[in-house]
């Protein structure tokens, strides 16, 4: 058996490991070894590579690897489970940047050599060296997917650290821009696959790269933070096409079958949330959801009736069963750990407890779980939205920390909203709700919400996390 | 023939790809991303072929690039697979710690 047999075959035997990890990702109790499975494929597929007689030096290779290692691991040590949604979507553009540059090389290794067919071992198989037209198109094809996926990334990564502003962006003729810009990429495009050896295709080829990392930066600009699970979870899909891009580019199997799995992936996710919205996905990318303030404001009437910690926790005190609905705002005050302990203090006052998690709470998808898994809430005690909705009418006190749209009752009875339709937390039909807020503006979205002059609403302002330890001191020293 | 044997791969991928991922619990929504994110590092494999080169053979320029790709690819895939671990590990501790408890009563 030559090399290249063996490492083709240790390809699938990745390839098979990829398929078998992800599947156990998608199941609690096998998660963990699923994602140390994947680990071990990704291992074996980059040990055959270096024996592949195409890499004749290491220094490069040993070089790369180890600062590439050192900082992810640093990167992956220190990040703090509430700025997780950024360093996932930072380590993802570096992928879809690691794809464009792959793509690059090569249109760079291949553009030195001439195009000549060989015929192999008088087998009649010809087999069509240097740059084709279709090596070209899917290099630009690389290029195109990898940069927009860089630059996305990153722009989202700046939304979600507070770099840069978390509201969509909109600016004139903003759409005209977009589609002039991919209309240029696509004939861009195909002029370089037409003439894949042409001299001026390198200056296309630059000018594809600027395009593309231009266009990512321009895709996320008009969308809210509100809707970043759905863009995180978009950006991980195009991530993992721009990696079988790149498989289509060196043809590589490997590539091709996990850089489709992890697009194929990302894509059921991304749909996930955008039914979790009630919206489509060309709505969440193309509206401008929430960049202007919301005009329907002929209902916010009304006044907001404060109250404070002291008479919270009597109300407390006094109730049986307890919801808590956590946003965004709990993830920014790192109140995890507070709402946690405070949960407990009421359970041992005989009080029912339970957490009541939106699909699209938070800036990625699946996010609040993450956080108070951290802070080790029981997962018994996590309810999702259809479970928990039904019973609300029952329950005494449902506190609301830095959650805004996704318990907006607007989203139910105001049919001029823009978030009219989507699925929500019922809070409002608690008998009293406590919302945690930091100020009286509107949330990220810029919506205003109904909830909090709801005659059962008080507002307990003031930074969650030093709200919900406010509490918890009331309680200890009674 | 090449060409046309890759698209098969792809598309059947697509499809063992939406088959495999149909219905996951929320909770694991992040896992399951940030993992799979590690998983798209598999665009290393190309980042190594191209720095591997010699300058002879390949062009000084597309060795840097090379190198330059193996260095964000390995972020993408040191940095995902160790924060993926370390989220499955919030959710694990958990579940043993429920065991121990169920354990000594």
């Amino acid at each position: 058996m030559n090399t290249e047999t063996l490492i083709n075959l240790a390809y699938i035997a990745a390839a098979v490991i990829f398929i078998f990890g992800i599947k156990m990702l998608g199941s609690a109790n096998t998660a963990r070894q699923g994602n140390r499975l994947s680990a071990v494929g990704m291992l074996i597929a980059v040990i055959v590579t270096l024996i592949d007689q195409q890499i004749v030096r290491y220094e490069l290779i040993i070089a790369g690897l180890i600062i590439g290692g050192l900082i992810g691991v640093v990167a992956a040590r220190i990040v703090k489970m509430t700025s997780m949604p950024e360093l996932v979507a930072l380590f993802n553009g570096f992928g879809g940047l690691a794809s464009l540059l792959v793509g690059w090389a090569e249109y760079m290794r291949l553009s030195g050599t001439k195009v000549l067919e060989e015929t192999v071992n008088d087998l009649n198989i010809t087999v069509t060296l240097g740059l084709t037209s279709f090596t070209a198109a899917v290099i630009a094809l690389a290029i195109l997917i990898g940069g927009i996926t860089f630059t996305g990334s990153i722009y989202a990564w700046g939304k979600l650290s507070g770099k840069l502003s978390g509201r969509a962006t909109l600016f004139a003729g903003q759409k005209v821009i977009n589609g002039l810009i991919a209309a240029a990429i696509i004939i861009a495009g195909v002029i370089f696959a037409a003439q894949p050896t042409a001299e001026f295709n390198y200056s296309i080829l630059i000018g594809l790269i600027v395009l593309s990392l231009l266009l990512g930066i321009l895709a996320v600009m008009p969308i809210g933070g509100g809707d970043m699970p759905v863009v995180i979870s978009l950006l991980n899909s195009c991530s993992g096409l721009a990696a079988a891009a790149a498989g289509f580019v060196i043809q590589n199997n490997v590539l091709i079958v996990a850089g489709c799995l992890v697009g194929a992936s990302g894509l059921i996710l991304t749909v996930i949330m955008c039914k979790a919205m009630n919206r489509t996905l060309a709505n969440v990318l193309f509206s401008g959801f929430g960049a202007t303030t919301q005009q329907s404001g002929a209902k916010s009437e009304g006044e907001l009736k404060p109250i404070s910690a002291e008479d919270a926790y009597y109300v407390l005190e006094a109730s049986r069963s307890v919801v808590f609905v956590p946003g965004y705002g709990m993830a920014v005050a790192q109140a995890q750990h507070a709402v946690k302990e405070l949960s407990e203090l009421l359970e041992d006052n005989g009080a029912e407890v339970k957490f009541a998690i939106h699909p699209v709470a938070g800036r990625m998808p699946g996010h609040m779980n993450v956080l108070l898994a951290e802070a080790d809430v029981a997962y018994e005690q996590l309810v999702e939205m259809d479970d928990v909705n039904p019973t609300m009418g029952a329950v005494d006190v449902a506190i609301v920390i830095g959650a805004n749209d996704v318990v907006n009752p607007a989203a139910k009875d105001d049919s001029s909203s823009p978030i009219y339709g989507m699925p929500i937390i019922n809070v409002h039909e608690a008998q009293t709700v406590f919302c945690l807020k930091r100020g009286k503006g509107t949330g990220f979205s810029g919506l205003q919400n109904e909830l909090f002059i709801k005659p059962n609403t008080r507002m307990l302002y003031g930074d969650a996390k030093a709200s919900i330890t406010n509490l918890v001191t009331q309680f200890k020293e009674s | 023939m090449e060409l046309v044997l890759l698209l098969f791969i792809f598309v059947l991928a697509a499809f063992l790809g939406f088959e495999l991922i149909s219905k996951v619990p929320s909770q694991l929504h992040t896992p399951l991303m940030s993992g799979s994110n590690a998983i798209s590092g598999i665009t290393i494999v190309g980042a190594l072929l191209a720095a591997g080169g010699t300058s002879e053979t390949s062009g000084t320029m597309a060795i840097w690039l090379g190198f330059a790709a193996v260095v964000f690819a390995t972020i993408n895939v040191v940095g995902g697979y160790l924060v993926t671990d370390r989220m499955l590990g919030m959710f694990q501790s958990k579940a043993d710690e429920k065991k121990q408890k169920a354990d000594k009563e």
